[in-house]
């Protein structure tokens, strides 16, 4: 299955124009994590909240929407959520916590919370987590040098950074700059090359920008947990939706891209195995 | 070794799931015959086998219905002496890392590989020295106790559970893999006894030297001893904090991943 296992697909976007305005498309991550906070789903969460320097994120343990709604919009780069679930659930003493996890987070939590060997109570109180699409990432190095020296801009006068029709692209105050995306292309981290999940198949519930127009995001819903908190976070209005099948360019594109994603893994998977490296995939 | 354990459980490989922590609540089919189990307590500090004493809610049906404890100073009062030869086992839990100058440890584990069909290191002084990897002797009681080694330096190990402790969850759902003949669950841990070499340093070496480390921060959550934090996405060990547990590199996706158990658990 090249999407995972799925109950169904939507296009999505959240309704709080004070989200709108802020996330990256539409604002699934945030509205799905500040809903299921209020509905008491949850008691925290921890997502990737401002750093010290621009678009440097440091996970966050949020207990608040308004904490949850800082940490909106997608960086690309490092934020080691999985390593402060631990501070969520011994320093916090959070019962249920959720968070935000590109696919080899999630692996990692998973893992964890299959074979819990030294996690005493811990992988048990991760009970929410809202998966996105990633195709790569990459270290704050890559992008300080292909922004300053391919896009001759510079990440402190960055407003946002997005993927989007095969470009990178970024938003200064004044202009917006872009790269094609294949510029980028040997600044990711090697550790991505392997990876076979675009659309965080492990996860509750995933979305991402891809196969939905601007301003929406598409969803999948996998869980039974990710299923019905987001069936209820669009009953009550949080999130509107539109059919897939009336959206362009749909899930064909998102398909495409996770296709390419695995079988360029598989490419270099095969390559490693010949060098003698060792894959765990 | 499959095969070893199915018989020994007596059980066909019957698919069963469980389900996250509620494993130590799932029903569990009786034993036409008990296993027999042994807890062997070597250079360890007892925090595995209170891991294990914490699934009250399992132990209690599973000391009086699933399997008899045969040996064990905690556990059943039963300490092997002269006069006392040490009982057969089908499973032997090993606790603590083995010390080369005491005679009686070695004794007793060389007398348990022979007593016990199964040989478990069951937690990390067992299964790579963990923190009694840093001893280098002259303290009391025992100044001359200087050499400790994990099991498989001297002995077979069959399987290992990894952790410093052992958490309670892995003993219970490793309990119920186990009474419900859910082998593949175990795969993993018949893999681990071979490895007797992990720890902080470890990552390194081999997961980022090796091209694989993402950055996810799985391993510093892991970490029972906040050695490890991450700096620009890769993790970085303090040494003076490290007790060579191996529960990072147990735990990170990238050292091996089940992938087929976890879109079970999940009904993925």
């Amino acid at each position: 299955m090249v999407l995972g296992t799925y109950k169904e697909a939507i296009s999505a976007r959240a309704t709080d124009k004070a989200i709108q305005k802020v996330s990256q498309d539409g604002g699934i991550v945030t509205a799905l994590l500040s809903y299921a906070l209020d509905e008491k789903i949850i008691e925290g969460a921890v997502v990737a909240g401002p750093g010290d320097k621009a678009f440097k994120p440091e996970p966050l343990v949020a207990l608040t929407s308004d904490e949850i709604i800082s940490a909106a919009g997608t960086k690309y780069t490092f934020s080691p959520n999985v390593w402060a679930l631990k501070n969520a659930v011994r320093q916090y003493g959070l019962e249920k916590v959720g968070t935000v996890a590109i696919p080899c987070q999630l692996q990692g939590i998973r893992k964890t919370q299959s074979y819990p060997f030294a996690t005493r109570f811990l992988a048990d109180k991760i009970s929410l987590i809202v998966g996105i699409f990633c195709m790569e990432n990459f270290p704050y190095a890559s992008l300080e040098t292909f922004i300053s020296e391919k896009m001759k801009s510079s990440l402190d006068l960055t407003e946002k950074m997005d993927i989007g029709m095969g470009k990178f692209i970024t938003t200064t105050q004044d202009d917006e700059l872009s790269i094609p995306l294949k510029e980028t292309h040997g600044y990711e981290q090697a550790g991505c090359n392997i990876c076979k999940d675009y659309t965080a198949e492990l996860s509750d519930v995933s979305t991402g920008s891809v196969g939905s127009p601007n301003g929406w995001s598409t969803v999948l819903t996998r869980t039974d947990t990710g299923a019905s908190l987001f069936s209820q976070a669009v009953e009550a209005g949080i999130i509107e939706t539109k059919s897939m099948d009336d959206v362009k360019p749909g899930l064909g594109l998102l398909e495409k891209l996770s296709n390419s994603k695995k079988s360029s893994a598989d490419k270099e998977i095969t390559k490693r195995v010949d060098m003698g490296l060792p894959v765990p995939f | 070794m499959f095969e070893r354990i199915k018989r020994l459980f007596r059980f066909g490989a019957k698919p069963n799931n469980p389900k996250n922590d509620e494993s130590s609540k799932q029903e569990v089919e009786i034993v036409a015959e008990k296993p027999k189990i042994g807890y062997i307590h070597l250079s360890g500090c007892t925090g595995d086998v209170m891991s294990l004493s914490e699934n009250y809610d399992i132990l209690s049906e599973l000391l009086t219905n699933m399997v008899d404890i045969v040996y064990g100073q905690t556990l059943a009062d039963v300490w092997w002496d002269d006069e006392n030869p040490m009982p057969e086992m089908d499973l032997a839990l090993v606790e603590g890392s083995v010390c080369l100058q005491d005679e009686h440890s070695l004794k007793e584990l060389y007398e348990v590989r022979k007593r016990a069909k199964l040989v478990c290191a069951f937690g990390s002084c067992a299964k790579n020295g963990c923190f009694t990897r840093f001893s280098r002797g002259g303290q009391q009681a025992q100044p001359k106790h200087e050499s400790f080694v994990p099991l498989s330096d001297l002995v077979q190990v069959d399987l290992a559970i990894p952790g410093c402790p052992v958490s309670p969850e892995i003993v219970a759902k490793t309990v119920v893999a186990l009474i419900n003949g859910d082998m593949d669950y175990l795969a993993p841990m018949l893999d681990l006894a071979g490895c007797s070499t992990n720890c902080g340093c470890d990552l390194q070496a081999s997961v980022v030297n090796k091209a694989l480390c993402i950055g996810c921060g799985t391993c510093a959550m892991a970490c029972p001893t906040r050695a490890l934090s991450m700096n620009e996405g890769r993790p970085e060990c303090n040494k003076n904090r490290c007790v060579k547990c191996g529960s990072c590199y147990t735990h990170c996706p990238r050292s091996w991943f089940p992938e087929d158990r976890i879109k079970q658990d999940l009904g993925l």
